[in-house]
């Protein structure tokens, strides 16, 4: 293996590593469940998406051909995550999880729970 | 043809996953390959709804490459938002007026907006005519609400023709 590509590797590992933190640490610290359910659902496509490349690269490097599962994991990571995060949402809205309170338009909560269009803001901004 | 390939498009992905997962181009895994892909649609037929099909796979590629550059902006940008103080960051409910109606393109927006971080799709409304959407940190509500219908609702249109 190059020096070249080993320095890629590596780079992309350290990429995708950071990402998958900044998740968590989002995870940790960020106020309420919705604000929550955007870190780990965000860091997975690109933290997980660097990993991934970083693997195909090791892999077709290291072994006979190009190493391809990796974009089968990347796809069912695409259709899924976004998903998980939706139904995620949508439980809590119906489980009427507190938003913290500078959260804007609140008001759309009520018909986002009921599936019904949106009534007019009381106060437009 | 029609009868034996209702899908060509599922049977080309099919066959296409396949070969990927088992990392192997040999003739007997295509072979085993295009015989899933012919019977899986074929067994699955009863249970698919009648979809818009793809009309533009040009614009489609188009819009793929683009959201994958969309997610990395953005997840800098939410790395960011994260890494610095809570306090600033102000989240939104926005609900964001449909012109598309069926059931896929509506399911691609809102997969759209879900992956790219800082936007979470939440609900549809019954009449298919809103999405709730939930934003880390809503500035310019107008703004965002015209960046998701230009950005991705009218690309999918095209690529759908509807």
């Amino acid at each position: 293996m190059s020096l070249f590509v080993e320095w890629l590797v590596i780079l992309l590992l350290l990429l995708g590593a950071f990402f998958l933190m900044v998740g968590s640490i989002g995870l940790a610290k960020l106020p309420d469940f919705y604000t929550r359910l955007h870190a780990p659902t965000k860091a997975s496509t690109l933290g997980i998406g660097a990993v991934l490349i970083a693997s195909t690269l090791f892999f077709s490097v290291t072994q006979d051909g190009i190493s391809v599962k990796e974009l089968v994991i990347t796809l069912f990571l695409f259709i899924t995550a976004p998903i998980t995060a939706h139904m995620m949402g949508k439980a809590a809205m119906h489980k009427e999880k507190k938003a913290i309170d500078r959260t804007r338009n609140l008001h759309l909560q009520e018909p986002a729970r009921n599936r019904q269009p949106p009534k007019a803001p009381e106060t437009t901004e | 043809m029609k009868r034996l390939l209702p899908f060509p498009y599922l049977s080309l992905l099919l066959l296409i996953v396949w070969l990927l997962m088992n990392n192997s181009a040999s003739p007997g895994h295509i072979l085993l390959g295009l015989i899933f892909a012919l019977l899986i649609p074929l067994g699955t037929s009863s249970m698919r709804k009648n979809q818009p099909t793809l009309k533009k796979p040009l614009s489609a590629a188009k819009y793929l490459l683009m959201l994958m550059g969309d997610i990395i902006v953005s997840n800098v940008e939410v790395a960011i938002q994260v890494l610095g103080p809570v306090r600033k960051i102000s989240p939104g409910f926005i609900a964001v007026p449909l012109d598309i109606t069926q059931d896929l393109p509506i399911t691609l927006l809102a997969s759209s907006i879900s992956l790219t971080p800082g936007t979470v799709s939440i609900e549809v409304s019954e009449d298919k005519q809103w999405l709730y959407v939930h934003v880390l940190n809503l500035v310019d509500e107008t703004k965002t609400i015209a960046n998701i219908k230009q950005r991705y609702e009218s690309p999918l249109k095209e690529i759908f023709g509807c």
